[in-house]
């Protein structure tokens, strides 16, 4: 054979690493379309969030089922790639279990490899279970139609044949290992796929080698194409968890941001000395005025458009969602699937312009997301609490909430009411402010 | 009763030269709804009670601006925010403790940013402090075992992080405190904030506050506590439709405590 296979994989290798990188500089690219805040702040409180968080899966175990699955695949999916780690040295040197030379830690971690592999395998087809036989009624809702189903269970295909093939190459070397054939010494422990050596053992060395490099090759090249996959899917929370958590808000989560423009503007309404007729600061006159909440994803914050990448559609902030839960449009979820649908489409929009946005007519606000869906929130923060990564839905509704009063008049009528009673009396009800005390004596 | 209720004002204290000891901010609905103005005088004769000297802003105090905010117009409530932190910045305030939630969390919350900066407190949490200082006595008089759920206020609860202040106070009257399916940081709303008060709910197949509601008679409560003037709105409402307000009152804690000693 010589040295072709070691070619082949090295080409394999970096044709999978290549474009994946390239679609990475993609979604950093498009994440810095956001608007620019300051999240530098208290760098050992975000650390502390993103070991508990992200690396300790604190919030998924509220559900205990599906996070006590999640933590048999994403332990799996961490350790197993150490394994991974292995099978790119030998397809590079062309050498046959490179860390066997660690002896009897060498057997512990391969042995490890296949209770976690198998213990993948069971969670994985639970997880298919309850998205495709018991219907979980968070799996059903409207926005996961078409596209978004597939994709959840392409995933899970993914990983059960990804684990398939690891524990097929581990049996079919076990029986190379037992029947001494040239350039399988004796390696491993092999818990699980131990139980396939009836199979295994009627056949011959040339056909047990055939299986073992078939299940070798497609292996390695089915992770390249699942990491390759991940940036078409809603898979990327596997890496973006990490930053997400990260970034994710330090403040009570009561406690919206005060629009820095406005309060610039109020503060001069306030003064009494400001002078209404002077000329504006150098410079200030070829500034773009200040667009008052967002209508597009570029008005979003670089954190809102993280959210909406690291978002895997689990919908544990819709089904905890009381709109929702009481049949109206809204969806927490959908609000960061349309946000992460309308990036791609202006980043493909960016790639055909070379570089530059051209208008295309559309925008988030009203093409992906309707007045309805933001006027039914209650702003009670359980989509943003239910998150096991620290998204935040809610902060995206109030920005748009914040466009459609500001820049478009366009509040419902009773809440328009509502602002003028405000406005006039100091209440949301038509009293007079001058009537505020009168509880007291009635 | 209203007679006894003394309610002096930040105006009267400056004039006499004095400062109260912390400024009972009411807010709208605690000003001006029926139901809630109740609610206000329950936590007022509490106040009396323990001898706090306390003053309200009376008609010096406006709308915090917390509907305004979560509606989108950001320039209403920045306009009522500098206006209320003017007046309270002009009487030194320090210290302020409030009935509703939302104002708490604004003031709390979204004030310090604009200049106003003042240890805030729901008065669940003053009324526990009072406790803790041997100011005020709980008794469990009338409710001593009656079966009582506590409705978790968004504003106050997952906005804020406090759910121990109010059930504290629960236990403390001698009651059974049982916990609906969904509370604490997995409160389910009452279907009001966000300035959903204001308006009708978008078309879709219940209202919230009857889906709260619902889990509330699930654990066949004799009480729901509430501690925030339009979570005890709905509530009263979704009780009023399932046609339980026979047997179930909806009352906020401040009532309970000033009730049970007859007050």
């Amino acid at each position: 054979m010589g040295i072709l296979p070691q070619i082949i994989f090295a080409i394999a290798l970096c044709i999978g690493l290549g474009y994946f990188a390239n679609n990475v500089r993609k979604i950093i690219r498009n994440i810095k379309l956001g608007r620019d805040v300051d999240m530098s702040d208290d760098k050992p409180q975000r650390w502390k969030n993103m070991a508990r968080i992200a690396l300790g899966q604190s919030k998924m175990v509220t559900r205990p089922i599906a996070g006590f699955l999640h933590i048999i695949v994403y332990v799996g999916f961490v350790i197993i790639n150490i394994e991974v780690l292995e099978i790119i040295i030998d397809g590079l040197t062309g050498k046959h279990r490179i860390f066997s030379f660690a002896g009897q830690t060498y057997d512990i971690l391969i042995g490890t490899f296949e209770l976690l592999a198998f213990g993948v395998l069971v969670a994985v087809i639970i997880f298919w279970i309850r998205r495709n036989v018991i219907k979980l009624k968070r799996f059903m809702s409207s926005e996961m139609k078409g596209w978004p189903k597939s994709d959840g269970n392409i995933i899970l295909y993914f990983e059960v044949v990804l684990m398939c093939l690891f524990l097929t190459m581990n049996g079919a070397d076990l029986q190379l290992q037992l029947n001494g054939a040239a350039g399988y010494h004796t390696a491993g422990s092999f818990p699980i796929s131990q139980w396939l050596l009836p199979i295994f053992d009627s056949l011959s060395n040339a056909t047990l080698i055939i299986i073992e490099r078939t299940a070798w090759w497609f292996h390695i090249l089915g992770i390249l194409a699942f990491l390759n996959y991940l940036y078409f899917s809603k898979h990327l929370h596997i890496l973006l968890a990490f930053p997400n958590t990260f970034y994710g808000n330090l403040k009570p989560k009561g406690q919206f941001e005060n629009l820095e423009a406005v309060t610039t503007e109020v503060m001069m309404m306030m003064d009494p000395d400001a002078d209404p007729f002077a000329a504006a600061p150098e410079g200030a006159e070829d500034e773009v005025p200040a667009k008052f909440g967002a209508s597009d994803v570029q008005d979003l914050s670089w954190v809102n458009l993280l959210n909406a990448y690291t978002c895997t559609e689990c919908g544990r902030c819709t089904s905890e969602c009381p709109a929702n839960q009481t049949g109206k449009k809204l969806s927490p979820r959908k609000i960061m699937m349309d946000t992460r649908d309308r990036l791609e489409e202006v980043g493909k929009n960016i790639d055909v312009n070379k570089g530059v946005f051209n208008d295309d007519g559309k925008q988030l606000l009203g093409d992906y997301i309707t007045n309805e869906e933001l006027w039914a929130c209650t702003s009670c923060n359980a989509c943003v609490e239910a998150c096991p990564v620290s998204i935040d839905p809610l902060n995206i509704i109030m920005q748009m909430r914040q466009y459609l009063v500001m820049e478009q008049s366009a509040a419902p009528m009773e809440l328009n009411n509502m602002m003028t009673n405000i406005e006039n009396n100091g209440a949301p009800w038509p009293y007079n402010q001058m009537d505020r005390l009168n509880w007291k004596d009635e | 009763m209203s007679e006894l209720l003394k309610v002096p004002t930040m105006a009267e204290f400056m004039a006499a030269g004095k400062q109260p000891e912390v400024l009972f901010w009411v807010g709208c609905a605690g000003s001006f709804d029926d139901r809630a103005k109740k609610i206000t005088k329950a936590f007022v004769k509490l106040l009396n009670n323990a001898n706090v000297e306390f003053a309200v802003l009376g008609t010096e105090e406006s709308c915090t601006g917390d509907p305004a905010k979560r509606a989108g117009n950001e320039f209403l409530f920045q306009m009522q925010a500098v206006t209320n932190i003017e007046v309270m910045n002009a009487y030194e305030i320090k210290k302020i403790v409030t009935a509703c939630p939302h104002c708490f969390n604004t003031l709390k919350n979204e004030y310090p940013g604009l200049g106003g900066n003042y240890e805030v407190m729901h008065h669940t949490q003053f009324l526990k402090s009072l406790l803790t200082e041997g100011r005020l006595t709980i008794e469990g008089g009338k409710y001593k075992g009656k079966r009582i759920t506590f409705h978790d206020p968004c504003y106050l609860g997952r906005a804020n992080d406090v759910y121990e202040a109010p059930r504290d106070l629960i236990r403390k009257l001698d009651a059974e405190l049982v916990e609906m399916k969904s509370c604490k940081s997995r409160g389910l709303c009452c279907g009001a904030g966000g300035a959903q008060m204001f308006k009708d709910a978008e078309p879709g197949d219940k209202e919230v506050n009857i889906e709260r509601t619902e889990q509330a008679l699930d654990v066949k409560p004799q009480i729901i506590a509430a501690g925030c003037p339009f979570c005890n709105t709905m509530m009263t409402d979704g009780v009023k439709n399932k046609e339980k307000e026979g047997e179930i009152e909806v009352m906020d804690i401040a009532e309970l405590i000033a009730n049970a000693q007859d007050l």
